[in-house]
């Protein structure tokens, strides 16, 4: 399973209020800290095991963990549109 | 004061449509009076300048302005994300090609009914539903994102399961389904749009079993009518509070409609700035924030979740713009929408047409 952001879908830094903004088809939002972590990641080319063993080597942590965090907020970016797996 | 985050740039009233719901002001501007190529191009700076990241290019028909291939590369230039917003019967693949070059990010097609004689009934405009189908095609062939918008009434909300269908049929990967708001056109024709509370009741489940059918491949956006409400829409996410809009001569509106509300001067992008516009202009003040607002929107604890209502709704109905929205079940005015329902049923339109 490979996430690729959803055609028209990209990253962008929001200069004017210096953050990152998820900027979709006459929408956009703001991911929290962890889901920008995950969405950094999201290349088109990493895998879903990818992400989450670069993840668990970033912030030390048990590998199982991340990947329950990783899955439940990638079905959450699908749902909403802004990726596709 | 928040910076606003999307610019809707309406670039001509001009249209082949009718629609007898549309959102352009009952006195439309000529194209005599539409701002310059040159003049847009530097309304999408300062829109960006201060903090807007999306331009919605509108109308009207935006393509039925010459320099649209133009206008869409000044607005990606500026650093906004444009979307624009069609009804598709001017589109050719020739066009399409030129507007992708140009940096649109996104296109959303307009569709007035499942079914092509509705669809043709309702716009006013003979052929248009098989022109949008082949606009549809063209879009998802050049590559470009697709967002189905639906304005749903009285009178197409029978095919609401078959709008979503076509939606998926024609490569959409977004639905607006927006019930009708009643200002301007659609309130001169309101008797023939209203939905009944039936009809609203078997929409609204519709959309929720079609969210979960089409979950992760068809997002739904859903619009509700405050008719039958009991408490107002938080209409543009408050007055000069998110929202900025562009008239095609110029004018710096808190909200499309706001041309509606009579005795009010809006500020204009040939006289002054997008940012003056924004922070200094008497409109935009008038409304912003909470001190303005009478009993019962006064210490009211939702007076920061709905702002009091729409401004131009609260006029069309009372009068009185700085009235409590007469959606509000707390209005002494909220009699009048059950009057309104009472009253609808008809079947005729009043189209839209230049005066």
């Amino acid at each position: 399973m490979t996430p690729r952001f959803a055609p028209g879908v990209r990253l962008h830094h929001d200069k004017a209020r210096d953050r990152w903004v998820v900027m979709a088809p006459e929408r956009m939002f703001v991911p929290d800290e962890t889901a920008l972590e995950v969405l950094r990641l999201v290349d088109g080319a990493r895998d879903v095991d990818v992400i989450v063993d670069a993840l668990a080597a970033k912030f030390d942590a048990p590998r199982d963990l991340i990947a329950t965090d990783v899955n439940a907020m990638l079905d959450d970016l699908v749902v909403r549109g802004a990726l596709t797996i | 004061m928040n910076a606003p985050l999307a610019l809707l740039a309406e670039l001509t009233h001009r249209c082949p449509l009718r629609c007898p719901y549309c959102s352009n002001p009952v006195e439309l501007a000529r194209a005599s009076a539409e701002l310059t190529t040159v003049e847009w191009a530097r309304v999408f700076e300062e829109a960006a300048a201060i903090g807007c990241l999306q331009v919605h290019l509108s109308g009207g028909e935006p393509t039925a302005r010459r320099d649209i291939v133009e206008i869409t590369a000044a607005a990606h230039c500026a650093g906004l994300y444009t979307n624009l917003i069609t009804a598709g019967v001017l589109l050719d693949a020739s066009l399409m090609a030129r507007l992708k070059a140009a940096g649109l990010d996104h296109v959303q097609l307009s569709v007035q009914d499942a079914d092509p004689a509705g669809a043709e009934r309702i716009g006013g405009m003979r052929g248009a539903h098989a022109r949008k189908e082949a606009a549809a095609r063209i879009v998802r062939e050049a590559g470009l994102p697709l967002t189905l918008n639906a304005v749903v009434h009285r009178q197409n909300l029978h095919n609401l399961v078959l709008l979503i269908e076509t939606a998926r049929a024609w490569g959409a990967a977004r639905l607006e389904i927006a019930h009708v708001q009643y200002y301007g056109w659609a309130l001169a024709n309101r008797d023939a749009l209203l939905p009944t509370r039936e009809q609203l009741e078997e929409a609204t489940r519709i959309v929720e079993v079609a969210r979960q059918t089409h979950r992760g491949r068809l997002v739904i956006d859903y619009v509700v009518p405050d008719y039958h409400a009991a408490r107002p829409k938080a209409c543009m996410g408050g007055w000069g509070n998110r929202f900025l809009g562009v008239s095609p001569a110029g004018h710096v509106l808190p909200c499309h409609a706001a041309e509606s509300i009579a005795g009010m001067e809006f500020p204009n992008v040939r006289e002054t700035s997008l940012r003056d516009a924004w922070e200094d202009s008497e409109a935009f003040n008038r409304f912003r924030g909470t001190a303005w607002m009478p009993a019962p929107c006064r210490g009211c604890e939702r007076a920061e979740q709905d702002w009091g209502g729409c401004r131009c709704q609260a006029f069309a109905l009372t009068g009185n713009a700085a009235a409590t929205d007469p959606a509000c079940a707390l209005s002494p005015q909220h009699g009048l929408l059950a009057a309104a329902l009472a009253r609808s049923g008809a079947p005729a339109f009043r189209y839209r047409e230049f005066g």
